[in-house]
Protein backbone atom coordinates (compact mmCIF):
# COMPACT_ATOMS: atom_id res chain seq x y z
CA UNK A 1 0.00 0.00 0.00
CA UNK A 2 1.42 3.31 -0.72
CA UNK A 3 1.24 6.45 2.45
CA UNK A 4 1.34 9.67 2.19
CA UNK A 5 3.34 11.89 5.01
CA UNK A 6 0.61 14.74 6.79
CA UNK A 7 1.67 16.44 9.39
CA UNK A 8 4.24 14.28 10.37
CA UNK A 9 2.16 10.95 10.19
CA UNK A 10 2.54 8.38 7.26
CA UNK A 11 -1.17 7.31 6.43
CA UNK A 12 -1.76 4.23 4.50
CA UNK A 13 -4.04 4.79 1.23
CA UNK A 14 -4.94 2.74 -1.83
CA UNK A 15 -4.03 3.18 -5.24
CA UNK A 16 -6.86 5.62 -5.82
CA UNK A 17 -6.18 7.76 -2.99
CA UNK A 18 -8.82 6.73 -0.52
CA UNK A 19 -7.65 6.50 3.01
CA UNK A 20 -7.00 2.97 4.28
CA UNK A 21 -8.06 3.04 7.61
CA UNK A 22 -11.18 5.82 8.54
CA UNK A 23 -9.11 6.04 12.07
CA UNK A 24 -6.12 8.25 10.09
CA UNK A 25 -9.19 10.69 9.45
CA UNK A 26 -8.79 14.19 10.76
CA UNK A 27 -9.35 18.02 9.19
CA UNK A 28 -5.54 18.01 8.70
CA UNK A 29 -5.95 14.92 6.54
CA UNK A 30 -9.20 16.48 5.10
CA UNK A 31 -6.97 19.22 3.52
CA UNK A 32 -4.57 17.48 2.48
CA UNK A 33 -6.36 15.05 0.59
CA UNK A 34 -8.84 17.99 -0.50
CA UNK A 35 -5.84 19.80 -1.93
CA UNK A 36 -5.08 16.44 -4.00
CA UNK A 37 -8.22 16.76 -5.51
CA UNK A 38 -7.23 20.63 -6.26
CA UNK A 39 -11.04 21.32 -3.88
CA UNK A 40 -10.61 24.70 -1.80
CA UNK A 41 -12.73 23.97 0.82
CA UNK A 42 -14.92 26.43 2.40
CA UNK A 43 -17.81 26.03 4.94
CA UNK A 44 -20.34 24.48 2.38
CA UNK A 45 -17.72 22.20 1.37
CA UNK A 46 -16.86 20.70 5.21
CA UNK A 47 -20.91 20.59 5.69
CA UNK A 48 -21.31 17.80 2.99
CA UNK A 49 -17.63 16.27 4.18
CA UNK A 50 -18.93 15.85 7.58
CA UNK A 51 -22.59 14.90 6.50
CA UNK A 52 -21.27 11.92 4.87
CA UNK A 53 -18.98 11.32 7.78
CA UNK A 54 -21.90 11.19 10.03
CA UNK A 55 -23.50 8.71 7.36
CA UNK A 56 -21.23 6.65 7.42
CA UNK A 57 -20.77 6.12 11.10
CA UNK A 58 -24.75 5.50 10.88
CA UNK A 59 -24.71 2.99 8.20
CA UNK A 60 -21.30 1.77 7.62
CA UNK A 61 -21.43 2.38 4.08
CA UNK A 62 -20.71 5.97 1.49
CA UNK A 63 -23.53 6.64 0.01
CA UNK A 64 -24.24 6.48 -3.56
CA UNK A 65 -25.12 10.13 -5.10
CA UNK A 66 -28.55 10.07 -5.74
CA UNK A 67 -28.73 8.47 -2.02
CA UNK A 68 -27.07 11.46 -0.94
CA UNK A 69 -28.51 13.77 -2.71
CA UNK A 70 -31.84 13.14 -1.03
CA UNK A 71 -30.92 13.16 1.88
CA UNK A 72 -29.06 15.99 1.80
CA UNK A 73 -31.98 17.71 0.46
CA UNK A 74 -33.85 16.20 3.64
CA UNK A 75 -31.70 17.23 6.53
CA UNK A 76 -30.09 20.90 5.19
CA UNK A 77 -32.94 21.51 2.06
CA UNK A 78 -33.80 21.42 -1.64
CA UNK A 79 -31.14 24.25 -1.85
CA UNK A 80 -28.10 22.11 -1.23
CA UNK A 81 -29.82 19.02 -1.83
CA UNK A 82 -29.81 18.90 -5.87
CA UNK A 83 -26.76 17.99 -8.59
CA UNK A 84 -26.27 21.61 -9.62
CA UNK A 85 -25.20 22.49 -5.96
CA UNK A 86 -22.99 19.31 -5.14
CA UNK A 87 -21.57 19.54 -8.50
CA UNK A 88 -20.16 22.97 -8.09
CA UNK A 89 -18.80 21.96 -5.28
CA UNK A 90 -16.70 18.82 -6.22
CA UNK A 91 -16.23 19.18 -10.03
CA UNK A 92 -14.98 15.44 -10.36
CA UNK A 93 -17.91 14.09 -8.81
CA UNK A 94 -19.42 14.79 -5.02
CA UNK A 95 -19.93 11.23 -4.31
CA UNK A 96 -16.68 10.57 -5.44
CA UNK A 97 -14.68 13.23 -4.36
CA UNK A 98 -16.14 14.39 -1.45
CA UNK A 99 -15.61 10.63 0.22
CA UNK A 100 -12.05 10.97 -0.50
CA UNK A 101 -11.60 14.01 1.45
CA UNK A 102 -14.61 12.56 4.33
CA UNK A 103 -11.87 9.39 4.55
CA UNK A 104 -14.46 6.94 3.28
CA UNK A 105 -14.27 4.56 0.92
CA UNK A 106 -15.91 4.61 -2.52
CA UNK A 107 -19.52 5.06 -2.35
CA UNK A 108 -21.67 1.77 -2.97
CA UNK A 109 -24.37 1.75 -5.46
CA UNK A 110 -21.91 4.39 -7.74
CA UNK A 111 -21.81 3.40 -11.84
CA UNK B 1 -44.04 -12.80 -20.09
CA UNK B 2 -42.62 -9.47 -21.60
CA UNK B 3 -46.29 -8.16 -21.74
CA UNK B 4 -46.73 -8.17 -18.01
CA UNK B 5 -43.53 -6.10 -16.99
CA UNK B 6 -44.36 -2.51 -16.30
CA UNK B 7 -42.94 0.08 -18.60
CA UNK B 8 -41.66 3.03 -16.79
CA UNK B 9 -42.33 6.61 -18.06
CA UNK B 10 -38.36 7.56 -20.25
CA UNK B 11 -40.09 3.31 -21.19
CA UNK B 12 -37.32 1.27 -19.54
CA UNK B 13 -38.34 -2.35 -18.61
CA UNK B 14 -38.78 -2.56 -14.95
CA UNK B 15 -38.55 -6.18 -14.02
CA UNK B 16 -39.36 -8.11 -10.59
CA UNK B 17 -35.92 -8.85 -8.89
CA UNK B 18 -35.73 -10.63 -5.66
CA UNK B 19 -32.30 -10.86 -3.57
CA UNK B 20 -32.89 -14.53 -1.32
CA UNK B 21 -30.77 -14.58 1.35
CA UNK B 22 -29.95 -17.74 2.85
CA UNK B 23 -26.95 -17.40 5.21
CA UNK B 24 -25.16 -16.12 8.58
CA UNK B 25 -23.95 -12.54 7.73
CA UNK B 26 -20.16 -13.82 9.49
CA UNK B 27 -18.26 -16.52 8.30
CA UNK B 28 -18.63 -16.32 5.04
CA UNK B 29 -18.53 -13.09 2.64
CA UNK B 30 -22.26 -13.91 0.89
CA UNK B 31 -24.29 -11.68 2.68
CA UNK B 32 -22.04 -8.67 2.84
CA UNK B 33 -21.30 -9.13 -1.21
CA UNK B 34 -25.15 -10.01 -1.82
CA UNK B 35 -25.93 -6.80 0.48
CA UNK B 36 -23.61 -5.04 -2.30
CA UNK B 37 -25.01 -5.99 -4.74
CA UNK B 38 -28.73 -5.21 -3.87
CA UNK B 39 -27.02 -1.45 -3.22
CA UNK B 40 -25.66 -1.34 -6.42
CA UNK B 41 -28.87 -2.71 -8.25
CA UNK B 42 -30.54 0.45 -6.77
CA UNK B 43 -28.98 2.39 -9.38
CA UNK B 44 -31.19 0.71 -12.13
CA UNK B 45 -34.80 1.74 -10.94
CA UNK B 46 -35.97 -1.70 -10.66
CA UNK B 47 -38.58 -3.18 -8.83
CA UNK B 48 -36.35 -5.08 -5.88
CA UNK B 49 -37.16 -6.73 -2.71
CA UNK B 50 -35.46 -9.37 -0.59
CA UNK B 51 -36.21 -11.90 1.46
CA UNK B 52 -34.45 -13.99 4.14
CA UNK B 53 -34.80 -17.36 4.85
CA UNK B 54 -32.38 -19.95 6.91
CA UNK B 55 -29.65 -18.76 8.59
CA UNK B 56 -29.51 -15.73 6.19
CA UNK B 57 -32.39 -14.35 9.13
CA UNK B 58 -29.47 -13.96 11.24
CA UNK B 59 -28.31 -11.02 8.67
CA UNK B 60 -31.49 -8.84 10.41
CA UNK B 61 -30.45 -9.07 13.85
CA UNK B 62 -30.17 -5.99 15.91
CA UNK B 63 -26.95 -5.59 18.17
CA UNK B 64 -24.55 -7.20 16.44
CA UNK B 65 -20.76 -7.16 17.91
CA UNK B 66 -18.27 -8.02 15.28
CA UNK B 67 -14.77 -6.59 17.18
CA UNK B 68 -14.20 -10.35 18.26
CA UNK B 69 -13.74 -11.39 14.81
CA UNK B 70 -12.05 -8.46 13.10
CA UNK B 71 -14.65 -8.44 10.37
CA UNK B 72 -16.60 -4.67 9.61
CA UNK B 73 -20.47 -4.88 11.35
CA UNK B 74 -22.35 -4.11 8.13
CA UNK B 75 -25.47 -5.00 10.09
CA UNK B 76 -26.56 -0.93 10.55
CA UNK B 77 -26.33 -1.02 6.45
CA UNK B 78 -29.92 -3.05 6.29
CA UNK B 79 -31.14 0.09 7.66
CA UNK B 80 -29.65 2.37 4.60
CA UNK B 81 -31.33 0.42 2.31
CA UNK B 82 -34.89 2.68 2.60
CA UNK B 83 -33.26 5.40 1.43
CA UNK B 84 -32.29 3.49 -1.66
CA UNK B 85 -36.08 2.75 -1.70
CA UNK B 86 -35.67 -1.06 -0.86
CA UNK B 87 -38.51 -1.21 0.76
CA UNK B 88 -39.88 -4.87 0.51
CA UNK B 89 -38.38 -7.29 3.21
CA UNK B 90 -39.51 -10.56 3.81
CA UNK B 91 -38.67 -12.99 6.70
CA UNK B 92 -39.57 -16.18 6.17
CA UNK B 93 -41.49 -17.08 9.67
CA UNK B 94 -40.40 -20.85 9.50
CA UNK B 95 -36.86 -19.65 9.53
CA UNK B 96 -37.65 -17.09 12.16
CA UNK B 97 -39.07 -19.12 14.32
CA UNK B 98 -36.84 -22.06 14.44
CA UNK B 99 -33.93 -20.07 15.55
CA UNK B 100 -36.29 -18.37 18.54
CA UNK B 101 -36.43 -14.97 17.25
CA UNK B 102 -39.32 -12.80 16.93
CA UNK B 103 -39.99 -9.24 14.89
CA UNK B 104 -38.61 -7.36 17.68
CA UNK B 105 -34.95 -8.86 17.00
CA UNK B 106 -34.42 -7.21 13.76
CA UNK B 107 -32.57 -4.28 13.05
CA UNK B 108 -35.27 -3.22 10.03
CA UNK B 109 -39.04 -3.41 9.98
CA UNK B 110 -39.94 -6.88 7.63
CA UNK B 111 -42.67 -8.23 6.68
CA UNK B 112 -43.09 -12.32 7.85
CA UNK B 113 -44.95 -14.74 5.99
CA UNK B 114 -44.96 -18.10 5.69
CA UNK B 115 -43.11 -20.47 3.46
CA UNK B 116 -45.79 -21.04 1.48
CA UNK B 117 -46.80 -17.11 0.62
CA UNK B 118 -42.99 -16.69 0.26
CA UNK B 119 -42.94 -19.34 -2.46
CA UNK B 120 -45.79 -17.32 -4.05
CA UNK B 121 -44.53 -13.96 -4.05
CA UNK B 122 -41.01 -15.91 -5.58
CA UNK B 123 -42.98 -17.67 -8.38
CA UNK B 124 -43.89 -13.48 -9.22
CA UNK B 125 -40.66 -12.96 -9.11
CA UNK B 126 -38.91 -11.70 -13.14
CA UNK B 127 -35.58 -12.71 -11.54
CA UNK B 128 -34.86 -14.54 -8.11
CA UNK B 129 -30.36 -14.36 -7.16
CA UNK B 130 -30.10 -16.06 -4.20
CA UNK B 131 -26.83 -16.17 -2.17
Amino acid sequence: MPTVEVAGKSIEVDEEGYLVNLSDWDEQVADYLAKEEKVEMTQNHWEVVNFLREYYSEYQIAPAIRVLTKAIAKKLGPDKGNNKYLYELFPYGPAKQACKIAGLPKPTGCI
Amino acid sequence: MTDELEMEEGGGVVKKFMFLNRKAPYGTIYALEGLEVVLISAAFDQDVCMAFVDDGVYQLMKNVDTTGIDMKNFSKTYRALEGYDIEKLYVEKESMEARGLTEDDFIVDVTVMSSAELAALMNEQDVVISH
